[in-house]
């Protein structure tokens, strides 16, 4: 499986996806922003950092890119994308996932390991959060109905929702499943050196959608 | 354009601004909201709308006014 990794100006988080992609599949290259050549790409990766400086609101102006008109294509198509972080908030702007990522409940940037549990498996992922805006939110009726669709992808574990997420939804996918948000950070959990390698996991669920 | 969280959802920004003003001094004083605020010229007043519903705000978690100065 080939990926394809976004870069805005403001990513900064592009060359550890870049990585776990490499990892994970069989290889991974980067688009720049104003490219729309997905050719031969198999799954896409919206990184995380500060694209446009999260000026406006996070992921407001990314989502106009070349890059993602490409990526909105693909999604239509099938093509398994993962947003991370800012990726997150980039396809919840673009519309491609529902509700919106907002400011933490406790106003502050928390950088820390976090578990996660998986919706359905209930297995357990240690992944790193590191974010200031992550506070997931969507109307009372929406989340209703994403969680009667199996749109909630992951949870915070108990004690583990530092940014005051509803209902502690810590990845969200769209109605078809094959696109994927989260806040936490799984191409920083690819490695035994960094302490876990459950990202590799997160990969591994959108990477099967491409199957 | 004046962007504005929507009610009902969680303002910390607001609430950290309203929860330091009695240690300034200032009582009496609630449901402060903080949101955004963009001027711009425009020589056609009739797209702005869409321009708010596009970019400017997130129709999901903010209200937008526009005011001609």
């Amino acid at each position: 499986m080939i990926w394809a990794v976004l870069q805005f100006p403001g990513s900064c988080d592009e060359r550890d996806a870049l990585h776990a992609c490499e990892v994970h599949g069989d290889g991974a290259r980067l688009i720049w922003h104003e490219s729309r050549d997905l050719d031969g790409v198999d799954g896409v990766v919206v990184p995380g950092g500060f694209s446009y400086g999260d000026y406006l609101r996070a992921g407001a102006i990314a989502r106009f890119s070349p890059a993602m008109e490409a990526v909105a294509e693909a999604a239509e198509a099938g093509a398994p994308v993962i947003g991370i972080c800012n990726g997150f908030q980039v396809l919840c702007e673009a519309g491609l996932l529902p509700g919106a990522l907002l400011r933490n409940a406790e106003l502050r940037f928390r950088c820390h390991q976090v578990e996660l549990i998986e919706e359905g498996t209930g297995e357990r992922l240690s992944i790193p959060a590191k974010h200031g805006e992550g506070r997931y939110y969507a109307p009372e009726e929406m989340l209703d109905r994403l969680e009667a669709n199996g749109q909630i992808a992951y949870r915070y574990a108990d004690g583990h929702n530092s940014n005051g997420s509803v209902r502690d939804i810590a990845g969200v996918t769209n109605e078809r499943g094959n696109v994927l948000g989260l806040m936490p950070h799984p191409e920083h959990a690819v490695d035994p050196l960094t302490g876990s390698t459950d990202g590799l996991r997160v990969f591994d669920r959108v990477g099967r959608v491409a199957a | 354009m004046l962007i504005r969280p929507k009610e009902g959802i969680l303002d910390p920004q607001g609430k950290a601004v309203e929860r330091a003003l009695p240690a300034l001094g200032f009582e009496g004083i609630g449901k402060v909201h903080v949101g955004r605020m963009v001027e711009l010229e425009a020589e056609d007043p009739e797209r702005l709308g869409e321009l708010c519903e596009k970019l400017l705000a997130n129709p999901l978690i903010e209200d937008y006014e526009i005011q001609t100065l």
